[in-house]
């Protein structure tokens, strides 16, 4: 087969000493980026993008792979340890990595979550290998019904299962909904919310918003209840490695998160965000223990971790296969493959096949470079936790603010920042879930999108909405997530006779 | 010729006025990365870095929407009387400006120079029964909001095409069915899907997968054919619509006359340069230079051009 042939050539040249170097240095740094809270890929590529001039486009690219993977690896340690999620497709991974850490499994959470990556990773990148032109196809399929009808059925399961209160869980993602109506509106350029403010009329930054929440928010509790809380348990606790049981509740998760991650990050409005969001739904409602949900349930951490990874795999599919950027990133990638004078696309199979080849086979390779670096560091990253609180929080204050400015440097910004980390530290003290927040700002604007092209496409016609075969089992399952729970707890009631105050998750 | 502008930089560093020696630039793309105007931010840059014009590098913010005026505004609030800060824009601009009833315009800042061209084209589903303009423009008269066109910004370039070709058919262009992308990689989609009927975007988005096979471009917009493309201009197929996508370079509002001078220079060398032709070839780029005072009055012209046309087609009051 010819896949197999090239990815031999591939795996020749990715395996040469100089472009093993490249690699490392590419995950190396991704991880770091990762790690930060406010740098994304998408920047530290473009950055790089003039470093194209110096080294040879198979070197440079390899680097740029090793960056985006290594991204996704990073995001998930400050997630787990620290309840800081240094991206957005590193949020739900907090959820219950965080209190795994708190229970001293942080070691485990971190474990789960690389070998959750990797797997992904590498599943992803045989993905890339072998099926890449039939799931590029699928960035023709969806319309904007099908989008929306996602989008939807992303809404509706996440906000089903959010938080111990519907009603806290509701106000939380209505908030995120109006924090994402600001700015301009790109279909009519008229201004929404954005009381004159120039820098508002971008919208609101949705990573000041994901750093605020989480690690302003986070740094004020704490500094908050210090005084109050229990001297620090042993972060180590629960050993520096995953459990039988652990290995036995994860590899579903991974496989699971990897077939959500990886088609939905090939579509063009897709994204890391969103095959998270449905992971975490998946696994919270198939888990076997879901009274651990919400209090550091291992399938939570790894099947949203394996579909960021997943995900991350997917952006490169329409870009190799049809030289579509899909993504921030890919976008970059593309501007770095014309700086070679390269158009990717079916010929650039043919026409740098070394090159290409040796991009997937170096995607292999890192990804197993990722695993060996971030294995042992598991251990060593939950040593962290034994930094004295004071100056470890303090630590993060002033990372989450060099990172937000250092991105846009904007005072407004940095305003939002104090503002949003108040309402993170309110909500926290009265406990309203951060997540749906983020998940509302990230997703309202794109429903909003998506509903008004496909609107406009069905000249105001509602059935558009279920017009593709797609769209509408995706809305009848949306449908059925909100009336099922519903209809058993009245069928319960019902029997019981009597109101049942458990149910209400 | 090193020695010229090591001597020229000294001179500088040496006059107040000037930005400190080894000051990047500071470069606002109003677009997001991977588009036209990132495009057009970052490879002049490199071409001057490749040929010792200018080293100091630069740094580069992306901020796109609104047809650029988000970014626009941006330029302008953080970077008055820089001589070090320079911003790409284009046609799209000039338009997004009127259609957002933008606070700052163009006379805020200081027209530098015009670098390219890039001419649009209109384009089909290569199932589609619209096979020629003749057969759009039957179809739009049939049914108009029937037509879902698919294109960049609300009035931006794209826009404004549709527009005219609605205009010269008798339509009212205020009435098409518009629906607005954020990348061409997402309109090229929709319109090899089947989600809109009719996409227009620039050649250089287009023809790959025209070529490709996945869409069939009906119609280019410049004056005469495009080499490579089988399709009339819109004025052969009996529309005198003629748009094209261009752009250029401005520097901050009140930028001294020695920056202004500097960067023409700049320009003026980067664009003799064998790295700028390059860059020209590899992108698909057509060779628009336009400098200094030539440039502001085309802009002028410009401004005046869309500012009516966008009027008559009902895009602004």
């Amino acid at each position: 087969m010819d896949a197999i042939t090239g990815l031999m050539n591939g795996f020749s040249v990715a395996l040469q000493p100089q472009n093993l170097f490249w690699a490392f240095v590419g995950t190396f740094m991704g991880t770091a980026i990762g790690v930060l809270p406010g740098i994304g890929p998408a920047l530290t590529i473009a950055l790089l993008l003039p470093v194209t001039v110096y080294i040879e486009p198979t070197a440079a690219f390899i680097m740029f792979a090793g960056i985006l993977y290594g991204a996704m690896y990073g995001g998930s340690t400050t997630s787990i340890l620290l309840n800081t999620p240094g991206e957005s497709g590193a949020m739900m991974t907090a959820l219950e990595g965080n209190k795994m850490a708190r229970q001293g499994r942080g070691a485990a959470a971190l474990c789960t979550a690389a070998i959750g990556s990797f797997v992904a990773g590498t599943i992803g990148t045989l993905g890339i290998t072998f099926l890449a032109p039939p799931i590029a196809e699928l960035a023709f399929i969806f319309k904007p019904q099908d989008y929306f009808a996602l989008m939807l059925l992303a809404f509706l399961s996440v906000s089903v299962v959010m938080g111990t209160s519907k009603v806290r869980g509701f106000i939380a993602l209505f908030l995120g909904l109006s924090l994402g109506v600001v700015g301009i509106d790109k279909q009519t350029g008229l201004q929404r919310l954005t009381f004159g403010v120039p820098d508002l009329m971008d919208g609101v930054e949705m990573t000041v918003v994901l750093v605020s929440l989480f690690a302003i928010g986070e740094t004020l509790y704490v500094a908050s209840r210090f005084g109050f809380q229990k001297p620090n348990l042993n972060p180590l606790a629960g050993g520096i490695w995953m459990t039988k049981e652990d290995w036995k509740r994860s590899w579903k998760p991974w496989l699971r998160g990897t077939l959500f991650g990886f088609p939905i990050g090939a579509l063009p409005a897709g994204g890391a965000e969103i095959p998270t969001f449905l992971s975490y739904t998946v696994e919270r409602s198939l888990t076997k223990h879901p009274e651990e949900f919400g209090h550091g349930a291992i399938e939570g951490v790894a099947g949203p971790e394996a579909a960021n990874n997943a995900a991350a795999a997917g952006i490169l599919v329409p870009l190799l296969t049809l030289g579509l950027p899909t993504s921030a990133t890919a976008a970059i990638l593309l501007a770095a493959f014309q700086n070679y004078g390269l158009q990717p696309g079916p010929l650039l199979f043919i026409n740098s096949a070394d090159l290409v080849w040796g991009l997937i086979a170096s995607l292999y390779v890192g990804n197993l470079m990722l695993l060996v670096l971030n294995l042992p560091l598991a251990g060593l990253w939950v040593r962290l936790l034994f930094i004295p609180r004071p100056y470890l929080y303090a630590g993060i204050l002033i990372f989450s603010l060099v990172g937000i400015w250092g991105v846009s440097n904007s005072w407004v910004d940095l305003a939002m920042m104090a503002g949003v980390g108040v309402l993170g530290y309110t909500m926290r003290v009265y406990d309203f879930p951060i997540a749906p927040v983020l998940i509302g700002l990230i997703l309202g604007p794109m429903a909003e999108v998506q509903m008004r092209r496909a609107l406009a496409v069905g000249q105001g016609d509602p059935m558009v909405f279920v017009s593709t075969p797609l769209s509408a089992v995706l809305v009848a399952v949306s449908a059925l997530i909100l009336i099922v729970p519903a209809l058993l707890q009245w069928r319960r009631t019902r029997k019981i006779d009597m109101p049942d105050e458990t149910a209400g998750v | 010729m090193i020695k010229a502008v090591f001597a020229a930089a000294l001179a500088f560093s040496l006059s107040a006025a000037a930005p400190a020696l080894a000051d990047p630039a500071v470069v606002m793309a109003p677009g997001g990365a991977g588009g036209g105007y990132d495009a057009m931010a970052r490879l002049p840059f490199e071409a001057m870095s490749k040929e010792g014009i200018f080293t100091d590098g630069a740094t580069f913010t992306n901020k796109g929407g609104a047809g650029g005026t988000i970014g626009l505004a941006e330029f302008i609030g953080a970077n008055r009387g820089n001589d070090n800060a320079v911003m790409s824009m284009g046609v799209i601009l000039v338009g997004g400006i009127l259609l957002n009833s933008s606070p700052v315009t163009l006379d805020d800042v200081t027209p530098l120079v015009r670098l390219t061209n890039d001419t649009g084209v209109v384009a089909v589903a290569t199932d589609s029964p619209i096979k020629t303009v003749d057969d759009l423009v039957n179809a739009m008269k049939e049914n108009l909001g029937a037509v879902s066109i698919g294109g960049g910004s609300a009035g931006g370039v794209d826009h404004i095409v549709m527009a005219l070709i609605a205009k010269e058919s008798g339509l009212e262009p205020a009435r098409l069915n518009y629906i607005p992308y954020d990348s061409g990689a997402e309109a090229v989609t929709a319109l090899g899907g089947g989600a809109v009927s009719v996409a227009v975007s620039g050649v250089s988005e287009f023809k790959p997968m025209a070529d490709a096979g996945r869409i069939r471009i009906i119609a280019v917009t410049s004056e005469g054919r495009v080499e490579g493309i089988d399709a009339p201009s819109l004025k052969e197929a009996g529309l005198n619509v003629v748009v094209g996508n261009w752009r250029g370079i401005v520097g901050a509002p009140d930028m001294s006359a020695e920056g202004r001078t500097m960067w023409l220079d700049r320009f003026a060398k980067m664009h003799d340069s064998a790295a700028w032709k390059d860059i020209l070839v590899k992108q698909g780029w057509e060779d628009a230079y336009l400098a200094g005072d030539d440039f502001v009055a085309f802009l002028n012209d410009e401004k005046t051009r869309i500012g009516e046309i966008l009027k008559e087609a009902g895009l602004t009051k």
